[in-house]
């Protein structure tokens, strides 16, 4: 085996997060640290990318807040992560969909995946 | 000193129970041989001498053969001395990773990328002179003034011009031990190391 693969292997914890690639829409619910007290913050938006191989992986949500666009990119394997919550999953025909920076309103919109939606539910 | 030879692999990150990612670099290191011991009554100083990564036999020398032979191995390609050893070892004793901690700072020692002739704003951080309009050209990566003019009339010794950049021997200092595989000879140390994936890389404290 590739040294790297070996490395990434070790490295990587089991995390039993939902499969969702770009385009789902997905909530993050991620620890922040507030002294030393630590809380539990979500953030709910699209996929619109997912980057990287093996324990340095990341991918990136984007939502509309207060009509200001933010974005956000977590590493998937940061210990940080306390879970991710899939909640639609998306209709798109590419892997980085940074097309959606540029629209606002309707057509930023993602259209759902029906039948992806019902088989994930049934699980 | 405690120093082992090993080879660059790649980079790749690390995270810290506190979620803090580190960018890190994987090295095999060892199992090297102890191919010679030197001694202050034999040679005049201490020294272990250090050899890591096989080699064929057609391609090494009888000299080299016969030297390895001494220590009961095959003919390794690298070898290299280090002065005052502070572990004990023998003719022939393996030396590997874990001689090593996990967390320890060490220093990592390597050959730097060759990047051919270069400028001087790539190779001494030059700004250039002038800007793009009011009718100049051609200067933006400029060296500029050499020196003085009449008085002395010559360019001083020393003086940053363009050049050969990279190949060179660098020592990285402060990088942390962040992990080691023993059963695998990896040994992951915190940042990057100079040269190459493949490079021979000199890991010691």
């Amino acid at each position: 085996m590739n040294a790297v693969a070996f490395v990434h292997e070790q490295l990587t914890p089991k995390r039993d997060f939902p499969k969702f690639k770009a385009g789902d829409n997905v909530t993050v619910n991620y620890k922040i640290v507030e002294g030393n007290k630590e809380r539990i913050q979500s953030f709910k938006g699209d996929v619109i990318k997912r980057q990287g191989e093996g324990s340095t992986q990341s991918f990136t949500v984007r939502k509309i807040s207060d009509g200001v666009g933010v974005e956000r990119t977590f590493p998937y394997f940061s210990p940080n992560i306390d879970s991710i919550v899939l909640n639609k999953k998306g209709k798109v025909r590419r892997s980085k969909l940074y097309f959606l920076r540029e629209r606002s309103g309707k057509s930023a919109r993602i259209k759902e995946k029906k039948r992806a939606a019902v088989v994930a539910t049934a699980q | 000193m405690k120093a082992i030879i090993g080879k660059k692999i790649g980079m790749t990150s690390i995270f810290s129970p506190d979620g803090k990612q580190t960018a890190c670099t994987i090295i095999e290191a060892g199992p090297c041989v102890v191919t010679q011991v030197k001694t202050k009554e034999t040679d005049g100083y201490d020294a272990l001498q250090l050899a890591f990564g096989d080699k064929k036999e057609k391609h090494a020398p009888k000299a080299e053969i016969n030297h390895f032979a001494k220590a009961n191995t095959s003919a390794k390609k690298f070898v290299k001395e280090f002065r005052d050893y502070s572990i004990e070892k023998v003719l022939g004793e393996a030396v590997t990773v874990e001689i090593f901690t996990e967390g320890e700072n060490v220093e990592v020692v390597g050959t730097t990328k060759g990047k051919g002739f270069q400028g001087v704003v790539k190779r001494h951080g030059f700004s250039g002179v002038g800007g793009a309009s009011h009718g100049q050209h051609d200067r933006q990566r400029a060296p500029g003034s050499l020196g003085n003019s009449s008085d002395a009339s010559r360019v001083m010794k020393g003086v940053r011009m363009a050049g050969r950049m990279g190949g060179d021997r660098v020592k990285m200092k402060g990088l942390k031990v962040l992990k080691i595989f023993a059963d695998k000879n990896y040994i992951l140390v915190s940042g990057s190391v100079p040269g190459h994936n493949g490079s021979i890389v000199l890991i010691q404290k």
